[in-house]
């Protein structure tokens, strides 16, 4: 196989596959949780479950002040690369020409100059998480197989995609290819693994807020 | 042809000055990333060169790498080099026909054994060896015989080196490279569709002053000239870091001269000396013209997924099977749902009670 053709492969059936294992898996996973439906719940409604569900969703999004003071590191790193990832995979020309390939709409995108440093910085703080995540003796214990896997996965398409950006080590259609093969590893993972949080969250943050907003509390 | 006279000799008498051929040699030697201190030995050794045998062959082609270096335009001492260099054999330019041409060919490779340049335009079918012959002589058996007392080959044009159009899906003649027939001589890639005329006379130039081929990266390709991409040397590269692409052919962006990525642009993927070396007596190149980036010296640029398909965009239609996965995947998220029900269901069917009664019974 040449290197075109590698990349032609990435490019073509190996996204095409990556994408159905993508949407069928996250698709099923949280269809599986909404059928399995709730018990009625026969108490009187003293509030809005509906408003409780959204607020909740939106406060919980930012860390409340005791969290920062006990954990900061792990909420700032954590934010930083959250942020970047999202940054890089959203707001960098060629990424938005594949969403406009595919979604029939596009957005602006912003200088690759800072899209090649939130690069590093999101790099830089994926690593400082996984050193913190192994120095720190209760987050160690843990620590399963299968959260390394999913950094691995996470950090992997920002490392080889700036290796094709700044063309380092190997040929330019070789370095795209295995950038877009990390993406599509990514994508694979996705559905089976802590990765799924992504749009569980969202979820689980809303049934909070649900519960407390019927009963007629904050949350 | 009599290869007697020096290549200074020959440059003299069709009218070079000292002064260009030594302009020819400094520009060489900048192309090449050599040295100024190079320029003289350059120009002594090409001055004192005996014209080099050269025998071209041209198999699967278009003749555009041949028109690509000949006609390309007004003669320049480039050109004048490369008329100057004894061209054995080459069946478009010749004169001779028939036998007599073959026979040239026969001659050239037996006076300079061992000694002479093979430049090959054009790949080689091997589907049948009928597809593509010269007096009858398939380019396979001509290419292996003339190979064999080649001191270097040339593999000229993207056909040569890669396989061109002819190797482009689904490849009918079975066409493939010089490089992929011959493996026991140096083989020098000169790539590009057609390839950029100075960059041959920068090569031979680099022979016949070192008496060795050139640098090569690792597609065969001379680094002097290959070594930087399309990308990195494009004078649009800023509309590129700052975010200013044209999204079509004729819109605001496109006559403001920005970047053509999104218009499918290959120069990030190309290596070849177009944005500096230019075309048409550095007059402009596609870039330039307001057309992207082909890739036409990269190996396969014709399967490349569509000259105007930017490189991170998806080959075939991935909306379709998004929509198709979204669909199977509501289906499967449903039916696995319904499934735990009644599986739920079940379970709090045949659950039972256990009473008071059960307890006390005496087991």
């Amino acid at each position: 196989m040449t290197e075109t053709e590698l990349l032609m492969w990435a490019r073509g059936p190996a996204l095409q596959v990556a994408t159905v294992i993508f949407l069928i898996g996250i698709l099923v996973r949280i269809l599986e949780i909404l059928v399995l439906g709730r018990k009625a719940n026969l108490a009187e409604a003293r509030g809005s479950a509906v408003a409780g569900g959204l607020r909740t969703i939106v406060t919980r999004s930012f860390p409340d002040r005791g969290t920062l003071r006990r954990s900061t590191f792990n909420v700032v790193a954590g934010y930083v690369f959250h942020v970047g990832f999202f940054v890089v995979l959203l707001l960098f020309a060629p990424h938005i020409l594949l969403f406009r390939d595919v979604l029939g709409f596009g957005w602006p995108s912003i200088p690759t100059q800072i899209i090649d440093a939130t690069t590093i910085v999101t790099i830089i703080a994926l690593l400082a998480v996984l050193v913190h995540r192994v120095q720190h003796k209760v987050m160690r214990y843990l620590t399963r197989f299968q959260d390394y896997v999913v950094w691995f996965v996470t950090i992997l398409p920002l490392v080889t995609g700036y290796l094709a950006f700044h063309r380092i080590g190997l040929t330019p259609p070789t370095l795209i290819a295995i950038h877009i093969l990390s993406v599509e590893l990514l994508m694979v993972v996705f559905p089976f693994t802590k990765l799924m949080h992504a749009f569980t969250l969202f979820m689980a943050r809303y049934y909070n807020g649900a519960i407390a907003g019927y009963k007629g509390v904050n949350s | 042809m009599s290869n007697e006279k020096t290549l200074g000799e020959v440059l003299r008498q069709q009218g070079v000055t000292r002064r260009g051929f030594l302009k020819f040699c400094a520009a060489t030697a900048s192309l090449m990333a050599l040295p100024p201190a190079m320029v003289p030995r350059i120009a002594a050794a090409l001055e004192n060169a005996r014209r080099p045998s050269v025998i071209w062959l041209s198999f699967q082609e278009c003749t555009g790498c041949t028109e690509s270096l000949t006609r390309s335009h007004s003669p320049t001492v480039e050109g004048l080099i490369f008329d100057a260099i004894s061209l054995d054999y080459h069946h478009t330019l010749q004169a001779a026909a028939g036998d007599g041409a073959e026979l040239a060919r026969e001659k050239a490779m037996e006076e300079n054994y061992g000694n002479y340049i093979l430049v090959v335009d054009g790949s080689i079918p091997l589907a049948n060896p009928g597809f593509s012959t010269i007096a009858g002589i398939s380019n396979l058996e001509m290419l292996e015989e003339t190979a064999k007392g080649a001191a270097a080959i040339v593999s000229v044009g993207s056909c040569a080196a890669f396989g061109g159009i002819p190797h482009a899906s689904p490849n009918p003649t079975g066409a493939v490279a010089v490089s992929d027939i011959i493996k026991d001589k140096p083989i020098i890639n000169v790539p590009g569709c057609p390839p950029i005329p100075v960059v041959i006379t920068g090569v031979l130039a680099h022979f016949l002053t070192f008496g060795s081929i050139p640098e090569l990266d690792a597609l065969g390709r001379p680094l002097a000239f290959y070594g930087k991409s399309i990308h990195d040397r494009c004078y649009r590269r800023p509309f590129y870091d700052k975010g200013q692409f044209a999204e079509t052919f004729d819109d605001e962006g496109a006559k403001l001269g920005w970047c053509l990525y999104k218009l499918g642009c290959k120069g990030p993927t190309t290596y070849n000396a177009c944005a500096t070396t230019k075309w048409n007596e550095g007059t402009s190149f596609p870039i330039e013209a307001g057309h992207p980036c082909l890739g036409c010296s990269e190996p396969g640029f014709w399967d490349g997924g569509g000259f105007y398909k930017a490189i991170s965009m998806p080959t075939e239609d991935l909306t379709r099977t998004a929509v198709y996965a979204i669909g199977a995947g509501a289906a499967a998220g449903i039916a696995l749902g319904a499934v735990n029900r009644a599986r739920k269901a079940r379970a709090v069917k045949a659950h039972e009670k256990v009473t008071i009664d059960d307890l006390e019974k005496d087991s």
